[in-house]
């Protein structure tokens, strides 16, 4: 039999505002541990929480720009469950009266276009980070409290994703909605963006549920992928094998590439959810909604279409610059500079990326401001210097910040466009080769081709191949 | 002249005028809490370096011929709920018996910037949970008018405290009557102001929706004043109320003609002591007599206030006192894994009450009970704040028995917690309406003291004032002092 996997996920964004969720504690990451701290954020007895304002702001932009619908009104609520870095023993989270529902967002998969719901986005606080040291009895464990009580976004996803591919596409243009709304830094690896997976399979074709499982805590497009790979296939396994998938929570393993039960149905919390009578609920009314519509940015897919209407961009280069807010800025800057759109998106996907990448940068904190790009290009067009001089230059500049003028001159990489310095050398090679031009003269055109380079070759690829090819068949 | 039994405006006048030092005053009153604390039993800490340290620094602003404020350098003390920065602060409760809070509550905080001299914390019922402070998880309180019967509860102490002469006024806490019943068996004024008109900042939690700070003082001029310090907005907390703070002292006046106060009787129902309700319906005559227009009227729901209560207030205490785990600070037993080590600590931390009422609110909160019971006990506050709201379109305050007894014996009740429930029958329904409400002594029974309670509408405090301070003109009640075996 043939299945299929259904999906949804529980995304959490780590918003960065400038303070905590309900104090004024900064949100930096890292620190001294319990450096970044008050009695609030400690729930310390007697402290009460204070919405902060931003959050809500960061929130529905959010919601906005996934199209759901704002609440009116919200309130938040208590999640009540004992862990030991969870100051207060609950944490304030929003239950039945979430800020937003009923929202969307596109993905692209194999040239697929797939519409995918938001189920909800609401607001609530993180918890704080255990470290566990290893001891002579057993070990013991630390507590630090610094990110206690930053502001988290948790945005629901209908089960519409059917695939691990589609998981992580979904997972990537959030990602990019977000860094696009500047509401959060998105890195995965400091837990900022995180998601939880529910997944069920069922025979392709049926529309009712299996029986789900939830895999937590997934830190890496990669680890969602790959868990979900094996959580389907694990119970798939288990379904042709005449089984029933219990329902439960898993937990990815990493290094062993497996998931592994957490707790089962039967151990479910119960969190006695309530509202908190420590904070009022909110009323966002119809002007606050729309002044932060009226102030949203360009998102992801209205950039993309413009890149393919204003520039005439193939879908799938403006799919590929727009997949990152810095990157589409990056190429906007150039552009701006140096209006050939298709040669800046070849440069910017080639190997602008490559190098990029190899230095392990995001393109804010790329070596090459968009200027000496477009400086680059510019010297390329002139014919200042030729298509592959101007890979080098590129890679000079990366290795050492230089502008592209900079490196061209100290390299001395000027193109030789003199055609008298280039008849004297076209001379030499054409005496050094007497049998190549005989071939030629004799109809083998592609014997010119080896001329030009060996002319090359002696310019060290600085001569302009135009001039040379010129004088080539000048001589011959 | 007996410095420790005079009020704060007494002394405030004395102070102004500089006819005695703000150091003299505090000197009095520690000697009077050496001569009678040993038998009151109401101060859990007493902070008497502190308190000449901020008395003589009031005493040293005066001889540079600043004029504080009519609070400056009058002794109180604090209930030990309210968080001091620097000073221990237990809740009553073996859980935080070395707790040192890094911060100051609000009132606190507003209290220092008046002036006040604080001569330390004030013995509880655990966490504010009791009726008798019996409850608290190091001794008990004793009530100074017979110190074989308790002073009523939670802030038992702070209510003991002000009634011996042990703090000129003091402040507490009150949930469902903590202020007002104990400030009826101790002969004292007592106030629950209006949900969010006091900021709840650095009191430690009880139940959220329902818990308010107030002040308990010997006469209704102090109470005026020392609202007026601690009410108004605070950023700090959410729910308390941006609206501007009336000139308290300005609103007392003796005049309630034609003033329209209702008389709701199912306040004097069963378990009232008959000679309570006639100190009471006595008191409410004499208002009469003064020109208010008196009417017996219904709330028709307060026959469900109290069990109503008794799933709201324990259903957020179960919550709320759920950080208390030895994780973070407090009392830590340990155990074998961090399940044991909660368990230990939580068992050996708090007391029977606590624990009563964890359980009871961790059930009513529980999936598959929360509609049975949590919801609608919330859907009966709201019928009970109806009521009031009818009630109010009729009258300007309403009038009944603070509580349906005079003090009991300690032991008396105290193995038997509905029979404690009782006893805050009559204060339970104002909690759960958020409205404002005052004890004041109108009389006694059998020797004891009696309170009348008057109940106000939203944030009209003045109200309230102005009709008790109209009575308490009219009467000697609130001068009577208990003898204690000293001068």
């Amino acid at each position: 039999m043939e299945y299929e996997a259904v999906i949804g996920l529980e995304v959490h964004v780590e918003l960065k505002t400038n303070a905590k969720a309900f104090c004024g504690c900064t949100t930096a990451f890292g620190g001294e541990p319990n450096t970044h701290v008050c009695p609030v954020c400690l729930g310390l007895p007697g402290v009460l929480p204070v919405i902060n304002r931003q959050v809500v702001e960061f929130g529905l932009k959010t919601a906005l720009a996934l199209n759901c619908q704002v609440a009116p009104f919200c309130k938040f609520d208590r999640k009540n469950y004992y862990y030991p870095d969870l100051p207060k023993n609950y944490q304030i989270s929003q239950y039945d009266l979430p800020l937003a529902r009923g929202g969307h967002l596109k993905i692209t998969v194999d040239g697929e276009e797939r519409v995918i719901g938001i189920t909800r986005v609401h607001m609530e606080e993180d918890a704080g980070k255990l470290i566990h040291v290893d001891g002579p009895d057993g070990g013991y464990s630390l507590v630090d409290y610094n990110r206690t009580g930053v502001p988290l976004l948790e945005i629901v996803s209908e089960p519409d994703l059917r695939s691990p591919a589609e998981a992580r596409a979904y997972m990537e243009k959030l990602r990019a909605i977000l860094q696009y709304l500047d509401v959060s830094d998105c890195k995965m690896e400091e837990g900022s963006l995180r998601c939880d997976a529910n997944v069920s399979v069922r025979p392709r074709g049926s529309q009712a549920f299996g029986t789900k499982t939830e895999v937590k805590n997934l830190n890496s497009f990669r680890s969602l992928q790959r868990a979900l790979e094996y959580e389907i296939e694990r119970q798939v396994a288990i379904l042709e094998g005449g089984g029933r998938v219990e329902q439960a929570t898993m937990a990815w393993d990493e290094n062993r590439g497996v998931t592994y039960v957490m707790r089962t149905k039967e151990e479910a919390q119960d969190y006695r959810y309530f509202p908190d009578p420590d904070l009022v609920p909110l009323e966002i009314d119809a002007a606050w909604i729309e002044r932060v519509r009226r102030e949203l940015p360009e998102l992801p897919d209205a950039r993309c279409r413009r890149l393919i209407d204003d520039y005439g961009l193939p879908a799938y280069d403006a799919g590929v610059i727009t997949s990152s807010r810095d990157l589409a800025d990056y190429f906007d800057r150039v552009v701006a500079l140096y209006p050939d759109a298709k040669t800046v998106s070849n440069w910017i996907m080639g190997d602008f990326l490559r190098l990029l990448n190899a230095g392990n940068l995001e393109p804010r904190q790329s070596p090459v401001p968009p200027e000496e790009m477009a400086a680059l290009l510019q010297l390329q067009k002139e014919g200042t210097i030729s298509g592959k001089i101007a890979k080098q230059v590129l890679e000079e500049m990366f290795a050492t910040g230089k502008g592209a003028r900079q490196v061209v001159q100290e390299k001395g990489l000027v193109q030789i466009s003199d055609a008298a310095a280039l008849a004297q050398i076209v001379e030499e090679v054409l005496a050094a080769n007497p049998g190549v031009v005989e071939d030629y003269r004799n109809g083998k055109d592609k014997a010119l081709g080896f001329l030009v380079g060996q002319v090359m070759k002696v310019t060290k690829g600085k001569a302009n191949p135009g001039l040379v090819n010129r004088l080539l068949k000048e001589r011959l | 002249m007996d410095l420790h039994y005079l009020t704060a405006h007494e002394l405030g006048d004395l102070l102004q005028r500089r006819e005695v030092s703000a150091v003299e005053v505090t000197e009095a009153i520690i000697d009077r809490i050496e001569a009678v604390d040993g038998r009151v039993q109401a101060y859990l800490t007493r902070t008497a370096e502190q308190a000449f340290e901020q008395a003589k620094a009031i005493d040293a602003a005066r001889a540079r011929g600043e004029k504080p404020g009519p609070l400056a350098g009058v002794p109180m003390a604090l209930k030990d709920n309210l968080c001091t920065e620097g000073i221990r602060t237990t809740c009553a409760s073996r859980m935080l018996a070395g707790w040192v809070p890094p911060y100051d509550a609000t009132v606190v905080r507003r209290l220092k910037a008046a002036g006040a001299v604080m001569l330390g914390k004030l013995n509880m019922d655990e966490f504010a949970m009791g009726s008798s402070t019996e409850n608290s998880g190091f001794f008990p309180t004793r009530n100074p008018w017979d110190l074989e019967r308790v002073p009523g509860g939670s802030s038992g102490g702070s209510v003991a405290a002000v009634a011996a002469g042990e703090a000129c006024y003091a402040l507490g806490s009150d949930t469902g009557g903590s202020i007002r019943q104990p400030a009826s068996f101790c002969g004292v004024v007592g106030m629950k102001p209006t949900y969010g008109r006091v900021s709840r900042y650095g009191l430690v939690a009880f139940a959220s929706s329902l818990d308010q700070i107030g002040p308990i003082t010997r006469d209704v001029t102090d109470c005026a004043l020392v609202l007026g310090v601690i009410a108004g907005h605070d950023p700090s907390d959410s729910t308390s109320a941006d609206l501007p703070v009336p000139d308290y002292r300005a609103a007392l006046r003796p005049e309630i003609k034609g003033l329209k106060i209702g008389v709701p009787r199912e306040y004097f129902g069963a378990g009232m002591e008959p000679e309570v309700e006639t100190v009471v319906r006595r008191a409410i005559a004499r208002l009469e007599e003064m020109g208010a227009v008196c009417e017996e009227t219904s709330l028709p729901h307060t026959e469900y206030a109290l069990p109503a209560y008794y799933l709201v207030a324990p259903a957020e205490a179960s919550s709320n006192l759920a950080r208390y785990d030895g994780v973070g600070y407090g009392l830590r037993v340990p155990g074998k894994d961090i399940i044991a080590m909660y368990m230990n600590t939580r068992s050996q931390g708090f007391g029977p009450e606590v624990k009563r009422r964890i359980m009871l609110g961790t059930y009513a909160l529980s999936s598959g009970y929360y509609d049975a019971y949590y919801l609608k006990a919330l859907k009966v506050r709201t019928l009970i704040r109806r009521d009031f709201e009818a009630a109010f379109a009729k009258y300007d305050l309403l009038a009944t028995p603070t509580a349906p007894t005079v003090a009991f014996r300690l032991g008396e009740k105290a193995g038997d917690p509905l029979a404690m429930y009782l006893s805050d029958l009559c204060t339970i329904p104002i909690n759960m309406a958020g409205l404002p409400a005052l004890s004041l002594p109108c009389g006694f029974s059998q020797g004891l003291p009696v309170g009348l309670q008057l109940i106000g509408k939203a944030f009209d405090e003045a109200t309230l004032l102005r009709v008790a301070y109209a009575f308490e003109q009219t009467t000697e009640y609130h001068r009577r002092r208990p003898e204690l075996g000293v001068a």
